[in-house]
C-alpha cells in the first residue's frame, strides 16, 4: 500500500494545490488514482500527458496532477482535446468528464469524437446526478429516482453512456465502477494504448447528493450495491435482457481496429503536398 | 490575382504562420474554410470541419495551447455560439483569431445579405468584464493585411483577435498582388526561457503578457477559465482576482498605439467628417470625393481598428470638424462610441440601414449636402 501512496504522490501536486474540493467517501479519488496507476505502468512521460475536462466535480480533477492540465468549458472538453491532440499528436490527450458534462451539454461532442475517430481518451465519471451544483437531475438518473429537480420522480428515461459511445463508432469502449479498483486500472490502461476513440465509463457514487436524495446509504453502502449490481460481459451476453435490468455490465465493450482520423489526415496532408509541387511545375 | 475577400484571408492567414483551422459551414464565411481546407495540408497544417461553432472555437483554443497558430471563421449564428469559448480564451489567455463575416441579424436573419449588426456583440458578447480586440477590414487587400495584423496582435497580447468583415468585403473580387517575399512583419508568442521550475505561468510583466509555454514543451501547468492566480490556479482571494482582472485589462489599454489603427483621408481642413468601417467606408470614400468637387471640405476617417475604440482618432477630427457623420448598417452602434468622445463638441449625425442593402455614395453625399444646408 505504501508503495501504491508513494507512486500516486509522484504524480500530484500536492504542495501546491491540496486539500482537495470532493467530498470524504467520493469515487472520484478512485478513479484519479486508477488514472496515475495506468500512466505509470505505460510509463508516459508527465510531459507527454495533456489532460482535458470540464465543468463539474470531474472537472476540477486535472488540477491535482503534474500534466499539462486543461480545465476548460462544460461540455466541450473533448473539442479542446481534439485541437491538442491535431496540433500535436505525439501527445497523449485524456479527458474527464461528468455525466451531465458528456451526455447532457456535451453529448453532441461526444458521439462526433466518436464517429471521427479521433486518438484521444475520455474518462467518464458517471454518478447519476449534477454534484457540484446540488444534486440536479442528469441524463443519466435512472427512471423513477429523486433529485432537487425531479422532487417527485424522475420520468425521463436515461442514457447509457457505453452503448451510446458503442453506436456512435468508438473503437474501444470499458466500463468498471470504483468498487472495481483494479479494473479500472486495466481499462484505463488498454483505454491509453488504444489508437482511436477510447472510452471508459466509471459508475461511482454520490452519497451527498444522488444517495441522500434517494436513500442509498453511505459512501461504503453505495460501493456494495456497485458490487452486487455488477455483473462481466462473459456473463452477461449469456443472459437474457430482462435479467440484466438493473445489472452493471463491466470489462471491455467493444475494442475493433477502425481509420484513425490523424493516420487518415496525415495522408491528405501528402496528397495535398504532391499535388501543390505538380501545380508549381505547371 | 484577383481575389475575394474570403480568399484573401485565408491567404493572409498562411502567411501569417496559421497552421490550424477549426470552422463549421456558414454563408457568407463558407470560403475560408473551403480554401484553407485545400491549403492547409499544403503546407502540413490541419484543417478540420466541427460538429458546430462551439467545438470549432474549442479546437481552437486547444490547437493554440499545444503551440500552433490557429483561428476559425463565421458569420453571426456561428458567432454567437463561439461566445462561450471566446470568454474562456480571454480569461486564459490563449491567443487565436476569429473572422466574422458579418450578415443581417437577428437570429438566421439575412444569410446572404450584409450588415454590420456585430459590432458590440463583437464587443461585449461573452460574459463578464472583458478587453477583446476588434478589426476590420473594406478592401480584398486589407482582408490578407488585417488577417496577419490579427494573428501578431493575438500572439503579442496573448488574447483572441477578431476580425469583422462584412458579407460584401467577403464576397467582393478585386485585383490583389501577393508577393511571397515582400518583407511582412511577423509576430510569434514569446516563450518562457528559464527553467520550468522557475516559470510562472500568469505572472505579471511591465507589459502585462506573460510568456506562454506550450503544452508538451517541458513547462508543465494548468490552464483553467476559473478565475486563477499567477500560476493558473483557481483562487477566491480577492487580492488575487482584482490584480488578475486589472492585468488582463491592462495588457489591452496600456498598448493603444500598438493595437489602434485608422486612415484619414482629407481630415486636415476637414469641416465635415464622415467616420466609417468596412464595405461603407468604401461609399464613405467615394461620397468624399464628390462632396470636395462640390467645394465642400470633407474628410473620412476610416476605422481599421474597431475595438478598443479609438477615441484618439476621434479626438483629431474634431480639431477640425463642427460636423460628423457616421453611416452604419445597423441602427447605430459605432456612432454611440463617436457620440461618447464627442460630448457634444460636434453634430452627430448617423445615417442608418439595416434593410440588407448597402448604404451607398449618394445617400451620404445626400446627409452631407442636408448637414449644410
Amino acid at each position: 500500500m505504501a508503495e501504491v501512496t508513494k507512486l500516486i504522490h509522484k504524480y500530484l501536486r500536492h504542495d501546491k494545490k491540496f486539500p482537495h474540493v470532493w467530498c470524504p467517501g467520493c469515487g472520484i479519488g478512485i478513479m484519479l488514482g486508477a488514472l496515475i496507476r495506468a500512466v505509470d505502468r505505460i510509463g508516459y512521460e508527465k510531459d507527454e500527458i495533456v489532460l482535458v475536462s470540464g465543468i463539474g466535480c470531474s472537472g476540477r480533477l486535472p488540477v491535482y496532477v503534474d500534466f499539462n492540465t486543461l480545465h476548460t468549458t462544460h461540455g466541450r472538453a473533448i473539442t479542446f482535446a481534439t485541437g491538442v491532440k491535431l496540433a500535436k499528436p505525439r501527445l497523449k490527450v485524456i479527458v474527464i468528464m461528468g455525466d451531465g458534462d458528456a451526455v447532457a451539454i456535451g453529448g453532441n461532442h461526444f458521439i462526433h469524437a466518436a464517429r471521427r475517430n479521433i486518438d484521444i481518451t475520455t474518462l467518464i465519471l458517471n454518478n447519476n446526478i449534477y454534484g457540484m451544483t446540488g444534486g440536479q437531475n442528469s441524463p443519466t438518473t435512472p427512471y423513477g429516482m429523486r433529485s432537487t429537480t425531479t422532487t417527485y420522480s424522475n420520468i425521463e428515461q436515461s442514457f447509457n453512456i457505453s452503448e451510446l459511445a458503442v453506436t456512435a463508432g468508438a473503437a474501444f469502449v470499458g466500463r468498471g465502477t470504483v468498487y472495481h479498483a483494479r479494473l479500472l486500472d486495466n481499462l484505463m490502461e488498454k483505454a491509453f494504448l488504444k489508437k482511436g476513440f477510447s472510452v471508459v465509463e466509471i459508475i461511482s457514487h454520490c452519497h451527498t447528493q444522488y444517495g441522500r436524495q434517494n436513500r442509498l446509504g453511505t459512501a461504503v453502502e453505495m460501493m456494495e450495491q456497485q458490487r452486487d449490481q455488477a455483473i462481466t460481459v462473459e456473463k452477461a451476453t449469456k443472459m437474457k435482457s430482462e435479467e440484466l435490468k438493473d445489472r452493471i455490465v463491466i470489462g471491455v465493450l467493444v475494442d475493433k481496429e477502425l481509420p484513425v482520423y490523424q493516420d487518415e489526415y496525415e495522408k491528405i496532408q501528402e496528397r495535398a503536398k504532391r499535388q501543390s509541387k505538380m501545380n508549381d511545375k505547371l | 490575382m484577383l481575389l475575394q475577400g474570403n480568399e484573401a484571408v485565408a491567404e493572409g492567414a498562411l502567411r501569417a504562420g496559421c497552421r490550424f483551422f477549426g470552422g463549421y459551414p456558414i454563408t457568407p464565411a463558407t470560403e475560408i474554410s473551403e480554401v484553407l481546407s485545400v491549403r492547409l495540408p499544403q503546407v502540413g497544417g490541419t484543417f478540420i470541419q466541427m460538429e458546430d461553432e462551439i467545438a470549432s472555437l474549442g479546437a481552437v483554443i486547444g490547437a493554440s495551447l499545444a503551440g500552433v497558430k490557429s483561428m476559425t471563421a463565421t458569420s453571426g449564428p456561428g458567432f454567437s455560439l463561439m461566445q462561450e469559448n471566446l470568454g474562456l480564451a480571454i480569461i486564459a489567455e490563449v491567443p487565436c483569431v476569429i473572422v466574422n463575416v458579418m450578415r443581417g441579424g437577428p437570429s438566421t436573419g439575412l444569410p446572404t445579405f450584409p450588415a454590420q449588426g456585430d459590432v458590440m456583440q463583437a464587443r461585449w458578447g461573452t460574459h463578464g468584464d472583458h478587453p477583446i480586440i476588434v478589426l476590420s477590414a473594406s478592401t480584398v487587400r486589407e482582408c490578407y493585411d488585417m488577417t496577419i495584423y490579427a494573428f501578431n496582435l493575438s500572439e503579442k497580447f496573448r488574447t483572441p483577435v477578431i476580425l469583422l468583415i462584412d458579407e460584401v468585403v467577403g464576397h467582393m473580387r478585386e485585383k490583389m498582388v501577393v508577393d511571397d517575399e515582400e518583407p511582412i512583419e511577423i509576430f510569434n508568442r514569446v516563450k518562457p526561457t528559464m527553467p520550468p521550475e522557475w516559470y510562472i505561468p500568469y505572472e505579471d510583466t511591465p507589459s502585462g503578457v506573460s510568456p506562454m509555454a506550450n503544452f508538451g514543451e517541458g513547462y508543465r501547468y494548468h490552464v483553467t477559465g476559473l478565475t486563477h492566480d499567477v500560476r493558473g490556479f483557481p483562487t477566491s482571494r480577492p487580492d488575487e482576482i482584482g490584480p488578475f482582472i486589472s492585468r488582463l485589462h491592462r495588457k489591452i489599454s496600456s498598448h493603444f498605439a500598438e493595437i489602434q489603427v485608422a486612415e484619414f483621408f482629407r481630415t486636415d481642413d476637414a469641416e465635415i467628417t464622415i467616420i466609417a468601417y468596412g464595405c461603407v467606408a468604401r461609399s464613405a470614400k467615394r461620397a468624399m470625393i464628390e462632396a470636395r468637387e462640390k467645394g465642400l471640405k470633407v474628410g473620412l476617417l476610416k476605422l481599421n481598428t474597431l475595438w478598443p475604440f479609438m477615441r484618439i482618432a476621434v479626438e483629431k477630427v474634431l480639431q477640425t470638424s463642427k460636423i460628423l457623420i457616421v453611416p452604419e448598417m445597423n441602427m447605430g452602434q459605432i456612432s454611440r462610441e463617436v457620440k461618447r468622445v464627442n460630448r457634444g463638441v460636434a453634430r452627430v449625425i448617423t445615417l442608418n440601414k439595416v434593410d440588407g442593402t448597402i448604404i451607398t455614395p449618394m445617400e451620404i453625399l445626400d446627409r452631407i449636402q442636408e448637414a449644410v444646408s
